[in-house]
């Protein structure tokens, strides 16, 4: 992995960690963008992790390009021989998979989907050779995600399964876009989940649904009050599949200003990490579960 | 002191100079799409340059003001009406309470800027009033104005007066058809050597698709990106690549068919392969191209582009020194 710097015109810098995308990249543009936030340099204006690259936004009044891209390949530098252990936050995400309005939804863009016999989540389980949608489910939620991303539009999460290559799930973005996708429909394009924060078009297969809000620009969601986008680059996302009831309650919770989302401050090591997969992302449910 | 919107026009929203800090989570600056014609509109009525205006595309609003203010309309020749009768552009005017402010047909240009003495006067959210409509925040309930819908304004700054106009030097025209001077980078090197060429050798048409979060262009050849195994997490199209943070002024080019400049509400990112970025000097003038309106694509280097954005600087300064 070797990072490819460029300038996005006279106020940005971006960089590509790896064309491709790995955990091993996604960790190494967030402890970059993490130290670039840490060292303070005069004029940049934003830093922007993404899954696998970052940029920089800054002012060239107030430093000039060179100077800052040789600071960004300073801190390149001393990212590789940094312990890459990060301290994020882990959330529990209820999903009512296959649920009847991202349901409605599929089915009146049909024509639009690669396979208009038979809805996302079969779709996708098939491609991936899982065991229907059951085996799709129990693979979409047993192991964690990485929130990779926040964007494309306000507090939208990219999120990375936190499992070996072969096991990432992968399915095509729709043919055409959607025109229209429900609030907090739970996505997938490419090897990415997301959480749609606000309805609109989109081309991400859809295979369920959150009652949690994510995104409030009003802050009355009581956990959105001291800030309106709920996730940043870095924390850690495990779905916990729920039924019908479940979802209906959370709803009048939400809307009665009482529900709780489950949120646990936690240490990740990469290292760690890739020694034993498996053991570790038991410990990370572990962490969530107050163990 | 407020004004009541008795009819919308298209699309006219509430912006200052934008929000910046919040790219890393998808809420984009937003602000005035031309800052130049903002920065002038507040000038002439005695507000600081970065005070919230309405910014209107292609078609005025129609306001009826509750008190007297003080009113300058900057931006695209957008002329102004007082109960019907013609005011000028670039000028400081009074509107008496009660009275109607309208336009007529746009002339040139696309945005216009109306600043009232006191600034409008809606919540600050995360540092900005700027209306950032995708995602309902900011600006006038987080969206573009309605019909009825009654607009709060500051109080008019002591020294503000009428009959100020700027230096007719420093007012800009918008040609129909211009050059956009643009930073090959990001991505350029998935794309062709031919296309490398024809990207900036072909005149290219303003689509209909163009708005505060991108300008889509056409009728230029296709470009070709370069064939090569995609690699894992890119999609499968040649011009995708793993999903990355956009710059504002980078240009995607979906399918390789029509590029697409983004704007001050950009999509924050996304899987499309960008092949350089406008320079900052220049994304004003997008803000006031019309659809079919012509453009061609100039290569420059960081020099240039620092150069031109050094010229821009210079030339808000003078407005700015013209104007206290």
């Amino acid at each position: 992995m070797q990072t490819r710097f460029s300038f996005g015109g006279d106020e940005h810098i971006f960089a590509e960690v790896d064309e491709s995308m790995s955990l091993e990249a996604f960790f190494k543009s967030l402890f970059i963008t993490n130290a670039v936030r840490d060292a303070k340099i005069k004029g940049v204006t934003e830093i922007c992790p993404a899954n696998a690259s970052y940029q920089v936004k800054f002012d060239p009044d107030q430093i000039k390009p060179d100077d800052l891209l040789t600071e960004l390949k300073r801190l390149d530098r001393a990212a590789e021989k940094s312990e890459p252990v990060i301290k994020t936050r882990i959330f529990e995400i209820p999903v009512l998979y296959n649920d009847p309005w991202t349901h409605e939804t599929l089915m009146r863009f049909r024509e639009r989907h690669q396979d208009p016999n038979c809805t996302d989540i079969e779709y996708a389980a098939r491609i991936n050779n899982l065991d229907g949608i059951d085996g799709f489910i129990k693979a979409h939620s047993s192991a964690p995600w990485f929130v990779s991303m926040v964007g494309f539009v306000a507090g939208l999460p990219f999120l990375y399964q936190m499992v070996e290559r072969q096991r990432q799930i992968q399915a095509p973005k729709y043919l055409r876009p959607r025109t229209d996708t429900p609030k907090l429909t739970v996505g997938h394009g490419g090897c990415f989940g997301c959480i749609y924060s606000v309805r609109g078009a989109g081309g991400y297969q859809m295979f369920g649904i959150t009652p949690m809000p994510i995104y409030d620009p009003s802050q009355k969601i009581s956990y959105l009050r001291d800030f309106m986008c709920l996730f940043r680059p870095g924390d850690i996302v495990k779905w916990k599949p729920i039924d019908r009831a479940a979802y209906d309650a959370a709803v009048v919770d939400v809307d009665a200003g009482r529900f709780a989302p489950v949120i646990r401050d936690v240490s990740f090591s990469l290292t760690e990490f890739n020694r034993d997969i498996d053991a570790y992302n038991r410990k990370l449910e572990g962490v969530l579960h107050g163990h | 002191m407020a004004i009541k919107v008795l009819k919308p026009g298209l699309a006219t929203t509430v912006q200052d100079l934008g929000r910046p800090g919040y790219y890393h989570i998808g809420i984009p600056l937003s602000g005035g799409m031309d800052r130049h014609a903002l920065a002038a509109a507040n000038l002439l009525v005695g507000n600081e340059e970065g005070a919230a205006v309405l910014e209107a595309v292609f078609m005025g609003p129609e306001l009826e003001f509750t008190d007297d203010a003080l009113v300058a309309v900057t931006g695209a020749e957008l002329p102004p009406k007082l109960d019907g009768a013609p005011r000028e552009t670039w000028s400081s005017f009074k509107v008496k309470r009660g009275q109607k402010l309208s336009f007529d047909f746009l002339k040139q240009g696309a945005r216009a800027y109306i600043a009232v003495s006191g600034g409008i006067d809606v919540p600050v959210v995360l540092g900005s009033r700027s209306t950032y409509a995708l995602g309902a925040l900011g600006g006038f309930s987080g969206r573009k104005l309605a019909v009825s819908d009654v607009v709060s304004t500051g109080s008019a700054k002591p020294g503000a007066r009428a009959g100020r106009t700027l230096p007719a030097d420093l007012a800009p025209t918008y040609p129909k058809s211009l050059e956009l001077r643009v930073l090959p980078g990001l991505y350029f090197h998935r794309i062709t050597d031919e296309s490398a060429k024809s990207f900036f050798e072909d005149t290219w048409t303003v689509a209909p698709e163009a708005d505060r979060i991108g300008y889509r262009f056409r009728k230029g050849r296709p470009l070709v990106f370069r064939e090569r195994k995609q690699p894992f997490g890119a999609g499968s199209d040649p011009s995708n690549i793993v999903d990355a943070g956009y710059p504002y002024g980078s240009i995607q080019v979906p399918g390789g068919l029509e590029p697409i400049i983004l704007h001050r509400d950009a999509v924050s990112g996304g899987g499309y392969a960008m092949i350089g970025t406008v320079i900052s000097a220049d994304m004003d003038r997008i803000a006031q191209m019309q659809p079919n309106n012509l453009a061609r694509f100039v290569e420059v280097n960081m020099d240039g582009a620092l150069k031109a954005r050094a010229e821009y600087k210079s030339r808000v300064a003078r407005l700015t020194a013209s104007l206290r």
